[in-house]
């Protein structure tokens, strides 16, 4: 049937029913509608099934790599933290160390200045002790000389001069040993 | 050239049984094509359910942009089965026409008047029945008043226009193209010369037959969608 029958049919009025294709209307009404239940119950149907779990599954990735990738920064942060946390720690055990060094070498050096300065007082001391001694003994000489000289002047019949020569000679004699 | 339809009569309804074949052979085309992809269908889609994914989401976008999906996911598979019907139906004329004894029995089922007018009429009826089930009677009628009510006439002129429009779109752009390939044919069956020159302009045809089909089930889903959202969306 063409364009031209339909219009013709729909305008002549009667006998509509034997021109029209009504068998043709209800077969294609018939197939198009036993088409789309079957491809409802056939195709459609398990392929929007499949498309929605595929939906869901890449929904539900989503969610857990969302979630892992707050967990992961979670971790990063609390590496960064106890990171930060270790080298302050190590900081300070250097900075402590540095101090400790520090107080030790004061005291090392207070030590030795002490040891040297008792070192010297000692040789002082002991120097002193010593010019003591040699005076003493210079004195001794000095009086055991003038023993020999009185008993040298003593034991032997001089003159006037003789005798202060002597004694001038020992003075002297003294005087340069001293 | 001439070719005559076939002609039943049965029960007092009028057949046409080429039509009645061609409808058959659609169906069973469409039916296989999705039957087949749809097996062993995987979470990662390879090969065929590649295709058929593309065709769902490629109706769902045409009925997204019409309304919105909650209104609309109801016609998908009204929409899907319309497109994949309607695309292999116009696909079907083009290779080749069978005729025997001057009367045609091989060509497109869209290229007849009666088949394009009752899937326009079945889509328009489809419209109101939705419009009044979804919106309600009062909606339903108070929307050929909108947007002002001395436009009525004009809104019930419409509704008989849209079917008309949307029906003869698509069977006169399948016939026509039938018609040209048919010619060509005649052409190309002429003689050697007739053979040579037809050669070229029959493929062009073909290949902008194919092109034609194409877009127009593509238009007529689309129209069907946009004459859907305007009856079942009360905020228009």
């Amino acid at each position: 049937m063409s364009l031209d029958q339909f219009v013709l049919a729909a305008s002549a009025g009667d006998g509509i029913l034997d021109k029209l294709n009504t068998g043709d209307i209800l077969a294609t009404l018939f197939f198009f509608t036993l088409l789309m239940i079957l491809l409802k119950k056939f195709a459609w149907g398990p392929l929007m099934g499949i498309m929605d779990q595929r939906a869901e599954l890449i929904a539900s990735e989503i969610n857990e790599a969302e979630k892992s990738r707050a967990e992961s920064a979670k971790l990063l942060e609390e590496q960064r933290a106890l990171l930060k946390e270790a080298r302050t720690e190590a900081q300070a055990i250097v900075e402590n160390a540095k101090q400790q060094g520090d107080a030790q070498r004061a005291e090392i050096m207070e030590t030795a200045r002490a040891e040297a300065s008792r070192l010297k007082e000692n040789a002082a001391a002991e120097i002193a002790n010593e010019k003591e001694k040699a005076i003493q003994a210079v004195r001794e000489e000095f009086v055991s000389m003038s023993i020999l000289a009185a008993e040298k002047v003593l034991g032997k019949e001089v003159s006037e001069e003789d005798n202060r020569a002597l004694i001038e000679e020992t003075i002297q004699k003294a005087g340069e040993s001293r | 050239m001439n070719h005559v339809n076939p002609k039943w009569e049965f029960l007092g309804l009028t057949f046409n049984p080429s039509n009645i074949l061609m409808l058959a052979v659609t169906c069973l085309i469409v039916f296989l094509i999705a039957f087949i992809s749809t097996r062993n269908m995987k979470m990662k889609p390879t090969g065929m359910q590649n295709f058929m994914e593309w065709v769902m989401d490629f109706v769902k976008g045409i009925i997204k942009s019409n309304m919105d999906w909650k209104t609309g996911g109801r016609f998908h598979l009204l929409a899907l089965t319309l497109i994949m019907f309607i695309f292999v139906a116009n696909m079907l004329g083009l290779p080749f026409a069978i005729a025997y004894d001057h009367v045609l029995w091989w060509k497109s089922p869209t290229a007849d008047p009666t088949i394009t007018m009752t899937l326009a009429v079945m889509v328009l009826v489809l419209t109101h029945y939705y419009g009044v089930k979804m919106t309600g009677v009062k909606n339903y009628l108070l929307g050929f008043t909108k947007p002002l009510a001395f436009m009525t006439p004009l809104k019930i002129i419409e509704e008989f226009a849209n079917t008309l429009t949307l029906g003869l779109r698509l069977y006169g752009n399948i016939y026509a193209g039938e018609i040209l390939i048919g010619l060509l044919a005649g052409l190309a069956t002429a003689g050697v010369g007739g053979f040579l020159g037809a050669i070229l302009p029959a493929m062009a045809w073909q290949g902008f037959s194919i092109f034609i089909g194409t877009i127009q089930a593509f238009i007529f889903v689309m129209l069907s969608m946009v004459y859907m959202s305007h009856k079942v969306q009360t905020d228009h």
